[in-house]
C-alpha cells in the first residue's frame, strides 16, 4: 500500500553554499541528512525532520533552511492535515500516539484576554528605580494571628510553620532526571540558588551533582516512589507530593527501560533496563484522608522541618479538591493547568483533559477565601506561563507563586520541537546520550536561566510600579487590577474579573 | 520537660526519665503511650533516641500513627498494642517488633530494617518498599506489597503467615513476597484474593498453595520453582519460625506456586509516533 503521508517540513540546502563538511549529518539526531560517500550524493529525509533547527544553526555556511512542507492534503476544515496524519499513523502502528510539550489545540488562552491596570493622575505610580519594590514571597502555612512578647525587645511567641523564602515568585518546575539531562538540571539548580528561588527534582530522584544546591531544591514524591528515601526527603528544602500533571491528568507515567541507564538507575534506585512505571494513582491514597496520612508521614519523617506541597492537575472540580488538600495539611497546593508541558504524554490526554490554569487559580483562591482558610496554604500555579505578564496575571488571579518549565527549557536552548520523549534532544536538554548532552554547557545554561528570572523579576517590579503597588503581596488575588477583553459573562464570573470599561 | 538537641546521656537523660511517661527497664527505655497523641509520642521517641536510647519499648500503643517514620539506624523497638498507619514509613534500618496488629502502610517505602508483627496487618503493608523485611504472623488486607522494588543488593522480603487480600503485589517492580496461608479465614478460605500481581514487572511472589490462573492479573504468569527458590524459601521460613514458632520442615512440605512478570518492559509496544512509524 502506498504510504501517502506528506512530511511536516522540508529541508532546503543551498548547493552553492554547501561545502560537504557533513556537519549536518552529525548534528541531526533524527537522521535527516544522509551522504553517500561512494556516489557522492546527498539524501535528505524530509519526513524525519522535526524543525528543531539544529542543523541550520550549526551549518558553517548557513546553507540549510527548514520550511513548512508545501505539500499538504487538499484543505478541509474538519479533516485537517493533522487529523488525517494521526489516523494514518495509528492505522500503521495500532498504538497510542505519544507526544511532548504542552497542549496544542487552539483553546482560548485567558491570559491573552486579561489586561492589567495602571495608575493615572489620581493615584501615583511608583518608580522601582527610586523606591524599594518587594518581590519576596513566602510559601507555606501562615499563622491565624501573631502573638508577640515584649520585654527588652520584641519576641515572636507564635510558632511559624516552615515556609520557603523566594526572592522572586518564580520557580523552576519539576522536570525529572531521566526526562532531562543532569546538565539541564544543574543549570536550573545554579540559577535558582543565584536568584534565591527553587527548582523541583521531578520524580527521578536527586542526582549527587545537585547536592550542593539541595537547599534550593524541592524533592518530589510521586506514585512510583522512585528514589524516595529518608536522606532524599531530609536533603531538600521542601517536599512535593505529585498527584497529577497538567499535561496528562489522571494517568501515570512510564520511563521506558531503554532509558533507565546505570546513572538513572542509581538516582532512582531501581534496576537498570526495567520500565520505571508510575501508576496512575498512588496506591496508598484513595481519599483526602489517605492523602493527609502521606502528608503527615512525610512531615513526621522530616520532623516538621519541611513544607509539604501537593501538586494536582487542574481539573473540573479543582476548587473542592484543592480545599481538601489544604485541609489535609498541605502547606501549598500546586495547580498545573492543561497547557502544562511534559517530556512524554499520550497526545489524547495532553490535548483533551484538564482545564486552563487561569480558571483553576481563580476558583481555588475564591473557594479558599470563602472557607476562611486561604492563609493555611499557598497556591503555586503552573502550566503555560510564558512571560512576566503571565506571572503578574496569575498572581492577580490568586496565585502566590508560579512554576515555569517550558519557558526555562527555552532559555536553555530548547526550540519546542516536541520530541523530548525520543530521548534524542538536539539541544542536549531532554536526552541522556553523552554526545548530545555535551551540547548544553551548564555554566552557560545557568547564566541564561538566571537571566530569564532576573529579566522577568525586573519586569514584575515595573508592572507593580505601574499599578502603584510596592510589594507582590499586594497584587495577590487583587483581581480588581485585572479586566477581561473579549470574554463571556460566564468566563468573567469564573475568573472574578470585570470586563474592560467597567 | 527540658530536652537537648545533643546526644547527652547523663543529667539530661535523668531529667527525661523523671517524666512519668518514660522509664527504664534494663537496657530498654520504656514509653507509656496511653492516651498520647501520635505527634507527642513520636517526638518523645526521637528525643530519647537523641539522648542515647538504642532499645525502646512502647507500651499501651493504641493506633498512634507514623511511629519510627524516617528513622535511620539499627534501633530496636518493641511495640505493645496496635501500631497505627504508616509504621516505619521511609525507615532506614530499625528493627520493630509489634506484639499486636499493624494498620495500613506498615513499612511504606521502607529502605532498610525489619518489622515483625505478631498479629495481623491491614491494607498496603510494604507499599513501595525498597529494602528490609516484614514478617506478619497472621493475615494482611488489600493492596499489600504494591510497587515493591529492589535496587542492587537491596531485595525486600515480605512474609505473611496467613492470607492476603486482592491486588497483592500490583505493579511489583522487585522484591519477594511469600504467603504461607498457615491460617485461613472462614469467610474467604483462599490463600490470596483476586487481581494478583497486576502489572508486575519485577520480583516474585510465592504462594504456599495452588491457585486458579484466573486469579492472575494482567502481566503475571506462573513459573516452576527452582532449587534456588526452595533454598530461599527455606531460609525465610526458618526466620519466620524463629519469631513465631512452627516447624520450617513441615511448612516446606506443601506445594508452592511462584508468580513472576511476563516482561520487565510491559509498556514497550504501547506507543508510537509518526516519525517512528516509518512515515
Amino acid at each position: 500500500m502506498v504510504r501517502n503521508f506528506p512530511p511536516d517540513f522540508v529541508v532546503r540546502v543551498d548547493k552553492e553554499a554547501c561545502i560537504n563538511c557533513l556537519r549536518c549529518t552529525r548534528e541531526c539526531p533524527f537522521g535527516v541528512h544522509e551522504y553517500d560517500k561512494e556516489k557522492k550524493k546527498w539524501k535528505r529525509h524530509h519526513e524525519k525532520c522535526v524543525a528543531c533547527l539544529r542543523c541550520a544553526y550549526m551549518c558553517p555556511t548557513q546553507a540549510i533552511s527548514i520550511e513548512r512542507s508545501p505539500m499538504e492534503y487538499s484543505p478541509h476544515p474538519v479533516w485537517t492535515n493533522k487529523v488525517r496524519k494521526d489516523i494514518k499513523t495509528q492505522a500503521e502502528t495500532g498504538s497510542v500516539i505519544l507526544t511532548a510539550m504542552g497542549n496544542e489545540l487552539p483553546y482560548l488562552n485567558y491570559f491573552d484576554h486579561l489586561v492589567l491596570d495602571a495608575c493615572q493622575v489620581t493615584n501615583p505610580s511608583i518608580d522601582p528605580l527610586r523606591e524599594p519594590m518587594e518581590l519576596r514571597t513566602y510559601l507555606g502555612r501562615k499563622p491565624e494571628k501573631v502573638d508577640l512578647e515584649e520585654y527588652d525587645g520584641v519576641e515572636l511567641k507564635t510558632k511559624i510553620a516552615p515556609n520557603l523564602k523566594l526572592e522572586t515568585p518564580i520557580m523552576f518546575a519539576h522536570m525529572s532526571y531521566g526526562s532531562i539531562s543532569i546538565e539541564a538540571q544543574l543549570s536550573m539548580a545554579r540559577a535558582a540558588k543565584e536568584v534565591g528561588t527553587y527548582m523541583g527534582t521531578g520524580e527521578g530522584g536527586m542526582h549527587r551533582d545537585l547536592y550542593p544546591y539541595a537547599d534550593h531544591i524541592i524533592t518530589q514524591v510521586a506514585s512510583g516512589r522512585f528514589a524516595v528515601h529518608e536522606e532524599y526527603l531530609k536533603r531538600g528544602a521542601a517536599i512535593e507530593i505529585k498527584i497529577g500533571q497538567g499535561a496528562k491528568p489522571g494517568i501515570g507515567g512510564h520511563l521506558p527501560g531503554t532509558k533507565v541507564t546505570a546513572e538513572i538507575s542509581e538516582t532512582r534506585m531501581i534496576p537498570e533496563g526495567s520500565d520505571a512505571i508510575s501508576p496512575a494513582p498512588h496506591h496508598d491514597i484513595y481519599s483526602i484522608e489517605d492523602l493527609s496520612r502521606l502528608i503527615y508521614a512525610l512531615k513526621e519523617a522530616t520532623r516538621y522541618r519541611k513544607p509539604v506541597f501537593v501538586k494536582i492537575a487542574a481539573v473540573h472540580n479543582v476548587a473542592p479538591i484543592a480545599v481538601g488538600i489544604i485541609r489535609a495539611g498541605a502547606d501549598a497546593v500546586v495547580l498545573d493547568g492543561f497547557r502544562g508541558g511534559t517530556g512524554a504524554a499520550p497526545q489524547v490526554h495532553r490535548d483533551h483533559h484538564g482545564i486552563p490554569i487561569e480558571a483553576a487559580i481563580a476558583s481555588v483562591d475564591q473557594r479558599l477565601r470563602e472557607e476562611g482558610i486561604r492563609h493555611w496554604g499557598s497556591i503555586i500555579a503552573s502550566g503555560g506561563i510564558r512571560s512576566s505578564a503571565d506571572v503578574a496575571k496569575a498572581i492577580a488571579l490568586g496565585a502566590d507563586a508560579v512554576y515555569i518549565g517550558t519557558a526555562a527549557l527555552i532559555a536553555l536552548g530548547c526550540t519546542v520541537c516536541k520530541k523530548c520523549y525520543t530521548g534524542k534532544c538536539p539541544w542536549g536538554i531532554a536526552t541522556q546520550v553523552p554526545e548530545l548532552r555535551k551540547r548544553l554547557n551548564p555554566d552557560e545554561g545557568a547564566r541564561r536561566a538566571a537571566n530569564l528570572l532576573k529579566a522577568w523579576s525586573h519586569e514584575l517590579k515595573e508592572i507593580l510600579g505601574a499599578l502603584g503597588l510596592n510589594s507582590i503581596e499586594s497584587l495577590r488575588g487583587n483581581r480588581d487590577r485585572l479586566r477581561g477583553v473579549g470574554l463571556s459573562d460566564v468566563d468573567l464570573e469564573v475568573l472574578g474579573v470585570k470586563p474592560a470599561g467597567r | 520537660m527540658k530536652f537537648s538537641e545533643s546526644n547527652l546521656r547523663g543529667d539530661s537523660m535523668a531529667a527525661t526519665l523523671e517524666k512519668a511517661r518514660v522509664s527504664r527497664e534494663g537496657e530498654f527505655v520504656v514509653i507509656d503511650a496511653k492516651g498520647m497523641h501520635y505527634r507527642e509520642l513520636n517526638e518523645l521517641i526521637v528525643r530519647v533516641i537523641e539522648e542515647g536510647a538504642k532499645k525502646l519499648k512502647l507500651i499501651n500503643v493504641n493506633g498512634q500513627r507514623f511511629i519510627a517514620d524516617g528513622l535511620r539506624g539499627d534501633y530496636y523497638i518493641e511495640i505493645y498494642g496496635v501500631a497505627g498507619d504508616d509504621l516505619a514509613a521511609f525507615a532506614n534500618g530499625p528493627t520493630i517488633v509489634v506484639y499486636g496488629d499493624v494498620q495500613d502502610g506498615a513499612g511504606n517505602t521502607m529502605n532498610a530494617g525489619k518489622i515483625i508483627v505478631h498479629g495481623n496487618g491491614t491494607d498496603i503493608i510494604g507499599h513501595s518498599m525498597r529494602g528490609g523485611k516484614i514478617f506478619v504472623r497472621g493475615h494482611v488486607g488489600y493492596r499489600v506489597g504494591i510497587h515493591m522494588k529492589e535496587y542492587r543488593e537491596q531485595v525486600p522480603v515480605l512474609v505473611i503467615g496467613g492470607t492476603a487480600g486482592d491486588f497483592l503485589g500490583e505493579y511489583m517492580a522487585g522484591g519477594r513476597i511469600i504467603i504461607l496461608g498457615l491460617e485461613r479465614l472462614e469467610t474467604y478460605p483462599e490463600i490470596v484474593g483476586d487481581w494478583l500481581a497486576t502489572g508486575i514487572h519485577g520480583g516474585a511472589i510465592y504462594l504456599r498453595d495452588t491457585i486458579e490462573e484466573d486469579k492472575l492479573g494482567y502481566g503475571a504468569k506462573f513459573e516452576e520453582l527452582t532449587d534456588e527458590d526452595y533454598a530461599f524459601l527455606r531460609r525465610e521460613i526458618e526466620e519466620f519460625c524463629s519469631y513465631f514458632g512452627g516447624n520450617a520442615e513441615e511448612i516446606m512440605k506443601a506445594k508452592f506456586t511462584k508468580v513472576v512478570p511476563l516482561s520487565h518492559r510491559p509498556f514497550a509496544a504501547m506507543y508510537s509516533d509518526s516519525k517512528e512509524a516509518g512515515h
